[in-house]
């Protein structure tokens, strides 16, 4: 199965082959409304509203499905505003969301401050400034971005953003207990604000070592709504780190699409000795192969993930996981770093791992365990 | 759940989108790779191929493959739109030879198995003319769609790859291209070093200077005719070879990037070296072992003639043939210079016209020449026309 052009070709002998699974089933609502919103546009291609509802649609579409191929349509849909300065908030928003999905981060900032600069109420814009804030590291600006939204939407929006900031400086076990609470309180609560708020109660409870609640947390997640990719990564990785591959085989084996969960189950491949990791190992080679060759950057942590786990090429995967951390500085960022700087023995690149934790007061038992170790996992 | 309503007035009507919003921040990290497709073309001796793997996912996007719409593409609905698919790839990828359109031919439609999909496979082959030197190609398919997508080049023409990405912001790529066939090429570069040599009045007065008292010896202060045609032979082909075999082991070296001189330094060293051999004419500094001097320079007269390929841009297979084939053109260029020079210059070695005259004033004229070149080569600026 290779990903470039080099690969065998073949006529198929039978018509009814299939060669492509677009999704499983007859025609979902989603499909059926990003269809109609399509020939509407087509009538009027200048109406920013409806543009705006497409992308939108079509960016849930892209996340439901891992493809970001639909990004790339969301970004055409928006064509006639995406260069200039002047188009209209919503568009903005959605653009900026599109921006930092390929790591244009200061882009995507800059769009929401013209988008806030139009309409400071706009608690979407708030929302994904917060997030990407995050992102790169700038915890006081996330917190900032994080206030105006205790009026601007309900308290389990705000809490649950808030609570994300809190959790990475120093203070995950108040942001913890607040968080759980509230949830409680809160049983009217839409599916998908409950699925964020116990998503991130199980990533705090991962960082502070509650690993009995962290897989509560993670089963009520799945429970509530469909087998989100970032949910099963989040998952498959608190399973690796408690020893169990197996059960991240089960959970995995036919999530191979994506990148990032092919790339998890591989890891639990290796680890329980299965033979099928050795396939997957190739799959993951050239498709990281496939992303370099058309100049993408944006999975440098995964790359760097699979070149010290899975091939053992420390000094590519600290490269990478530098290169990587320039970008973005989430807990996984800082993990891989911290990883392979121990794997390599780069004092320096460690120190910065150590400098970021010890100015944030960041919690993490894992990257403390691993700094106790030495790297011994 | 999903609610559709203007994005500011209901904010909690957003909710759904505001939890995606939240959720897209990891999203890059989690999807496979965008949209690509691979083109490869190969440039052969009467005609040009190209294979063409366009994703099923999005082809069906673009023109709609899913006739029954039940989710699943399937070979016979592939089928059914390969006139539609050809029409399509025939309007969103224009080949341009020598600047004259080259209209392709689609041969076969297969399908492939990439690591993220199935592909649709377009082999196609161009007519084009014996010898091609520039190839264009523009490309713009999908990218009305999906400004995401790339795509991704292959060119293979004398045994070298290249390769180059198409996106929105670059849909034209342009190549160079030498003479296909290997026959043309090698004589193209011999007779490139012969021409090289020819015009390289540097290098031929150097060899000159240092061939100017070939037919002599230096006996007590003044320089005396040799006895014999095999000593003036000896001394002249000792120096050749020296001078031959320096410079071919520094153009060789420079061609294949192993060792890089700056060219301003490199030409303005070849100046000094003129200077040198020349003044050593005057003044016999090294007069018995003419061949060390002419080994030295030689060095550096090799990574001036190494600039010349070094514009050319070649690679690989290609670049071997030309470094051999320049190498040879420039001996043989030195060769004919030489089997000219040395019969007169033995006939006349006797006379006092000769070495008074031609070696010792002819030198210094050189070396006043040769003077001028580095000044203009150190400082960047022309004086004399030649």
């Amino acid at each position: 199965m290779a990903a470039s052009a080099s690969g065998t070709s073949f006529v198929p002998q039978d018509d009814a082959l299939v060669l492509e699974r677009l999704r499983r089933g007859p025609v979902d609502q989603a499909t059926r409304e990003i269809r109609q919103l399509r020939r509407q546009r087509e009538l009027n291609p200048q109406d920013d509203r409806m543009a705006a509802l497409l992308a939108r649609r079509l960016i849930s579409k892209s996340r439901e499905t891992s493809d970001p191929r639909y990004l790339g349509q969301a970004e055409s849909v928006l064509a006639p505003w995406w260069d200039t300065t002047n188009a209209p908030v919503g568009i903005l928003v959605l653009r900026a969301t599109i921006r930092q999905s390929t790591h244009h981060f200061a882009p995507a900032l800059a769009d929401l401050d013209s988008a806030l600069a139009i309409d400071p109420n706009n608690a979407q814009a708030w929302l994904t400034r917060a997030t990407i804030l995050q992102v790169v590291g700038d915890y006081t600006g996330a917190r900032r971005a994080c206030e105006p939204l205790q009026r601007l939407t309900s308290e389990l929006i705000s809490v649950t953003a808030l609570s994300s900031v809190q959790s990475l400086t120093g203070e995950a076990e108040g942001a913890y207990q607040s968080l759980t609470n509230l949830l409680q309180r809160s049983p009217q609560a839409s599916a998908d604000q409950r699925i964020w708020a116990v998503t991130l109660l199980a990533e705090i409870a991962v960082r502070l070592g509650r690993t009995s609640e962290a897989d509560d947390f993670f089963k009520q997640a799945f429970a509530l709504g469909e087998r989100d990719p970032y949910l099963l990564g989040a998952y498959a990785d608190f399973l690796l780190d408690k020893n169990q591959p197996r059960t991240v085989i089960e959970l995995l084996k036919d999530e191979t699409r994506a990148d990032s969960l092919l790339l998890r189950l591989a890891l639990a491949e290796k680890a329980a000795n299965d033979p099928k990791a050795g396939e997957h190992i190739a799959i993951l080679k050239a498709r990281f192969e496939a992303s370099a060759q058309r100049g993408d950057k944006v999975h440098q942590r995964e790359e760097a993930r699979f070149h010290l786990h899975l091939l053992g090429e420390k000094s590519r995967a600290l490269a990478l996981a530098l290169e990587n951390f320039a970008v973005q500085r989430e807990p996984a960022d800082l993990r891989i770093l911290l990883e392979s700087a121990l794997a390599v023995g780069d004092t320096a690149a460690k120190a910065k791992v150590t400098q970021f934790i010890h100015t944030h007061r960041l919690q993490d038992v894992q990257l403390d365990r691993l700094l106790r170790n030495g790297g011994e996992i | 759940m999903k609610q559709s309503c203007p994005l500011q007035r209901r904010p909690f009507g957003l909710v759904l989108f505001l939890v995606l919003a939240l959720c897209i921040a990891a999203l890059s990290a989690h999807a496979h790779k965008p949209s690509d497709s691979y083109l490869t073309l190969e440039i052969g001796s009467t005609n040009l191929t190209g294979r063409w793997d366009i994703a099923l996912r999005d082809l069906e996007d673009a023109i709609g493959l899913d006739a029954n719409d039940d989710g699943d593409i399937t070979w016979g609905e592939l089928r059914a739109k390969h006139s539609a698919l050809a029409a399509y790839a025939q309007s969103r990828l224009a080949i341009t030879v020598n600047d004259q359109p080259a209209s392709f031919r689609l041969d076969r439609h297969e399908v492939d198995n990439h690591s993220d999909g199935s592909y649709a496979v377009l082999r196609f082959t161009c007519a084009i003319p014996a010898t091609t030197t520039k190839l264009n190609v523009r490309y713009n398919a999908l990218f009305d769609r999906d400004p995401q997508h790339r795509g991704l080049l292959r060119l293979n023409v004398a045994g070298t790859t290249r390769t180059a990405i198409f996106s929105p912001d670059k849909p034209r790529q342009e190549f160079a291209l030498l003479e296909s066939g290997g026959g043309n090429s090698l004589a193209a570069f011999v007779k490139d070093g012969v021409w090289h040599i020819w015009i390289g009045f540097d290098h031929i007065l150097f060899l000159m200077a240092l061939l100017l008292p070939g037919v002599l010896q230096w006996n007590k202060g003044r320089w005396v005719p040799v006895a014999t045609v095999r000593e003036a032979l000896v001394n002249v082909l000792k120096i050749v070879t020296a001078f031959t075999l320096a410079h071919s082991i520094t153009l060789s070296l420079a061609a294949l990037k192993v060792v890089s001189l700056p060219s301003r330094l490199v030409e303005a060293s070849i100046a000094a070296s003129v200077i040198f051999a020349a003044l050593n004419n005057v003044w016999p500094v090294l007069h018995r072992r003419v061949w060390m001097i002419a080994f030295a320079f030689g060095l550096i007269h090799g990574f001036g003639f190494a600039n010349v390929l070094g514009d050319l841009d070649l690679h690989g297979r290609v670049l071997a043939l030309g470094l051999f084939g320049f190498n040879l053109g420039v001996e043989l260029g030195q060769m004919a210079i030489v089997l000219v020079f040395i019969p007169i210059a033995f006939a006349l070695r006797r006379s006092w016209g000769y070495r008074s005259l031609t070696v010792k004033f002819g030198s210094l004229l050189v070396s006043a020449i040769a003077g001028v070149w580095m000044f203009e080569r150190l400082l960047n600026f022309k004086v004399l026309p030649f």
